[in-house]
């Protein structure tokens, strides 16, 4: 069996939601009803095998060839499997993804893994605003599962984030942390203005002294035992976050505007 | 049979069905870990009086816990689950939260999952933090030291309680000597402990008592100061018998901790006053396991 490939026949016009086209959404499916399968774009409904050249047999390993920014929610709600995308992906990657593996080669959109539950996410390029934050409406972003980002990340990463781990190579935006609620976010590179704002509770990892406001407080610097710990677990991904055996970090908790339970650990 | 001229007799232990856990316990170093190891399995000999029935299992170098500092194996038995539940949050709250440095971590991954630091973090009263890695959820609870770390849950097994053998030898010091060669040998079996202080017990019982409110009173049968006035179990020439209880997490740990300290105390032979081994049972009737000790000797 090889892999089921969907390749992009052209650049589309208009935004087209992909979310039909999952691993376990798949299954069992002959290539035929997986063409007839109808994808909204606008006001437009298009037939898969209008948008993608279709080859292959495995459903659970998806690939899309040829991806653009234009296709929005791949991974919705996939409960098995992988998907690997070659080119870039459209906002809200990985949205309420439950189980299985997407591995993106390129650049992601926002609210990518908004509502992610279990899984991983692993991002070969950057990605827009709002990763793993909730969108508007709900109460949660990611409730677990793994991200990993080699490249950026825009505003508001982890905004209401309940539970889960992200790991970000490189720098991010604004708002990091905002409003969370818990789980661990670690960017390797600095961070925009705002860090935490609002945040309850959850980790934020750094490794390079933020602008923090007033109602984040210093807790003074200590050696945590758990970071070796999380560290151990770490060590078998595919991030330069396996490479870290740190454990000694200034702590700052807060928001102490909004119950203060959450800290920011800067590694020294 | 006769082990280089101990005779050994034949009989067997009878044991019984119990529930046990297996707790990792780390600190700054193995100091601070047998500090809480210690303390956590301090007063727990049998289940009798105790409520659990526990010991130190072995120690743990650095590349064997889960956070990278030395350690120490814990072991601990119940006679039902719900007695070593409440055993292992009292014994933790008390011992291992309270020890300097110290952390602990599940030691049994399958089983059932029970509580280990689930309702210690409430001591954090609200500044305590849940952290999940791997599938694993711990807690970190501020503490005046810094932080007490502490998996959620450890794993809960249907375990064996009670193996046991007796050392005959014509004086104390020499039943002693045999006893402690034992122990030595008995510690490197794993997935057992021998709970009594230093692993021997001198007051062997039998069930029953003249006394109506006692369950179980000294066992007069292998009691050398009483040979002339009770149904003895002893030939003239013995005047000390010490007991080897055994728990284990299946029978046949226990069969091999048998093994490996009666073929120890035998070493010793009869040139070093160690005359018989036997063992301790109810006649077959309460326990559900039994350990022949020519069987195990074979």
């Amino acid at each position: 069996m090889s892999a089921l490939t969907l390749t992009l026949k052209s650049i589309p016009q208009q935004r087209i939601d992909c979310s039909p086209l999952t691993p376990d959404k798949l299954a069992g499916k002959s290539v035929a009803e997986i063409g007839a399968i109808e994808l909204q774009s606008g006001k437009l409904t298009l037939r898969t095998d209008a948008v993608f050249d279709i080859s292959g047999d495995d459903a659970s390993d998806l690939v899309f060839m040829n991806c653009r920014d234009k296709l929005d929610y791949i991974g919705n709600a996939m409960q098995s499997g992988r998907i690997i995308i070659h080119g870039d992906a459209g906002w809200y990657l990985g949205f309420h993804m439950k189980k299985g593996n997407i591995v993106l080669h390129g650049h992601a959109g926002g609210f990518a893994a908004s509502g992610m539950s279990g899984g991983t996410l692993h991002i070969h390029g950057s990605v827009g605003d709002y990763l793993a934050s909730a969108i508007p409406g709900d109460r949660k972003g990611m409730k677990g599962g793994l991200v990993i980002v080699t490249g950026n990340a825009g505003d508001r990463v982890g905004d209401q984030m309940r539970r889960g781990i992200v790991l970000i190579e490189g720098n991010v935006g604004a708002y990091c942390a905002s409003r969370m609620l818990a789980g661990t976010i670690g960017v390797m590179g600095s961070v925009g203005d705002y860090v935490g704002y609002g945040m309850r509770r959850g980790t934020l990892l750094l490794f390079s002294q933020p602008r923090l406001h007033a109602t984040l407080q210093d807790c003074g610097s200590h050696t945590l035992p758990f970071l070796k710990l999380m560290f151990k677990s770490f060590s078998g991904l595919p991030s330069k976050f396996a490479a870290i055996h740190l454990n000694r970090v200034q702590r700052y908790a807060g928001d102490l505007a909004n119950d203060g339970k959450g800290e920011i650990l800067i590694f020294m | 049979m006769i082990i280089n001229g101990v005779v050994i007799d034949d009989t067997f232990a009878e044991a019984f069905g119990m529930r046990g856990t297996r707790v990792i316990i780390t600190a700054q170093n193995l100091k601070w870990a047998y500090n809480a190891a210690n303390a956590m399995t301090g007063f727990a000999t049998s289940v009798i009086a105790c409520g659990v029935e526990a010991g130190i299992e072995r120690e743990l170098d650095s590349s064997e816990t889960p956070d990278g500092r030395p350690g120490v194996a814990v072991l601990l038995f119940a006679m039902g689950s719900a007695v070593l539940m409440k055993q292992l949050e009292t014994r933790m709250g008390q011992c291992v939260l309270t020890c300097p440095t110290a952390a602990a971590f599940s030691g049994i991954e399958g089983g059932d999952r029970i509580n280990l630091g689930k309702n210690l973090r409430f001591f954090g009263d609200g500044f305590q933090i849940s952290k999940q890695f791997g599938g694993k959820r711990y807690w970190r609870v501020p503490v005046m030291d810094g932080e007490f770390l502490t998996e959620e849950k450890t794993g809960m097994v249907r375990a064996v309680g009670g193996g046991n053998f007796l050392v005959l030898a014509e004086s104390q010091p020499q039943a002693l000597a045999a006893c402690e060669a034992a122990i030595e040998a008995m510690k490197k079996v794993p997935n057992v402990i021998m709970p009594f202080p230093g692993g021997v017990v001198r007051s062997g019982s039998k069930v029953g008592s003249k006394y109506k409110t006692l369950i179980a009173s000294t066992n007069d049968a292998f009691c050398p100061t009483l040979k002339g006035i009770t149904k003895t179990d002893l030939s003239p020439e013995i005047e000390s018998v010490m007991e080897i209880v055994i728990d284990g997490l299946t029978d046949e740990d226990v069969r091999k901790a048998t093994r490996a300290g009666i073929a120890a105390a035998c070493e010793l032979g009869a040139k070093n006053g160690i005359k018989r081994i036997s063992a301790g049972n109810y006649g077959g009737k309460l326990g559900q396991f039994q350990f022949h000790l020519r069987e195990i000797m074979a």
